[in-house]
């Protein structure tokens, strides 16, 4: 896949009490990912061309990918494209990167969303809008071991942009 | 209105009200804001200042102090030559109950063109308030030394 021509146009950092290795799992795991990730499970194929799968708490696809970079537990690039009719057509795929680094006693987590083209606000917006609440969430789940639990409202801004484009929500 | 040059949300598991004392006592500060003191009677109009080991690095206003929810301030580094932007800047608090946590969002606007000002805060500000929801949840806030940030905070 040629990355040339993408941007990062959504970047969001964290800090957390923890292990790059542990950090890393969380990111890796279906049975962590549930805990922080609005009860989704990641599924992952923790090699360069492996598959990349969100699955919703009822079993469903939700999100899916291939694995970019894997570069355990400092770098891992996933191709991460929602399963809506007609979105990866009109919108391009999402690329999401994981950068994990030590920073002091604690551990730096960068997530950065790339496009190939540029999107709007509105189209943006949803991944705004839920990367706080699971990157939150993940954090106070390796500090405390109990999950946030941070109730969504649907990204109404995101579905409204991706209606007019003729892209088919749920 | 000029658009947020920068732009963090992050969730405590915390009640507003503690979340406000954590964002304007400068013994809280010292904790999570590496070892820096925030210094105001927080009046609106009255001075404010970032104090860290009797130095001070920032100085600016109190624009709005609407306890729990709305929090701003001028900002103004006068340290660094090189950190030093035309106008004052601003930041943003804004408190949300959000089911039994509080959605935090800070605004940080006004950088007329400070790009070495604005990484710097982008590099500074998701350290500062991961250390302070870590503070919130845990008691504990987290160990991250101002090196570790990136070198264009390394120096400030």
């Amino acid at each position: 896949m040629n990355l040339d021509h993408f941007k990062p146009l959504t970047v969001y950092t964290i800090y957390i009490a923890s292990t790059p290795e542990k950090v890393w799992e969380a990111l890796t795991s279906a049975e962590f990912s549930r805990k922080y990730f609005f009860g989704n499970a990641v599924e992952i194929e923790l090699k360069v061309g492996g598959a990349y799968i969100v699955r919703t708490p009822d079993g469903s696809l939700q999100i899916s990918g291939e694995v970019i970079a894997c570069d355990p537990p400092r770098r891992l690039s996933v191709t991460f494209n929602v399963n809506w009719p007609e979105l990866i057509e009109k919108l391009g795929p999402t690329l999401v990167t994981y950068e994990i680094e030590p920073a002091g006693e604690a551990v730096r987590l960068t997530m950065t969303e790339s496009h190939d083209r540029p999107l709007d606000d509105d189209i943006l917006s949803g991944g705004r809008q839920g990367w706080p609440a699971i990157l939150s969430g993940l954090k106070s789940l390796l500090e405390t071991g109990a999950p946030l639990v941070v109730k969504m409202e649907p990204p109404e801004r995101m579905l409204a942009a991706l209606k007019k484009l003729g892209i088919k929500t749920p | 209105m000029s658009k947020p040059e920068f732009i963090y949300v992050t969730y405590i598991e915390t009640t507003p009200e503690k979340l406000w004392e954590a964002l304007t006592s400068s013994e809280f500060s010292r904790k999570y804001w590496f070892g820096t003191e925030l210094q105001s009677n927080w009046k609106i109009g009255s001075s404010f200042a970032l104090v860290t080991n009797g130095v001070t690095s920032d100085v600016g206003e109190v624009l709005e102090f609407d306890r729990p929810r709305r929090l701003s301030y001028t900002f103004n580094h006068i340290l660094r030559d090189d950190l030093r932007n035309a106008e004052p800047t601003k930041v943003v608090f804004t408190l949300e109950p959000h089911g039994h946590l509080v959605k935090l969002t800070l605004t940080h606007e006004g950088f007329a063109g400070a790009d070495k000002l604005r990484n710097a805060i982008s590099a500074g500000w998701p350290a500062i308030l991961s250390s302070l929801k870590s503070l919130l949840e845990t008691g504990n806030p987290l160990a991250i030394p101002r090196a570790a940030l990136g070198k264009e905070v390394q120096s400030s």
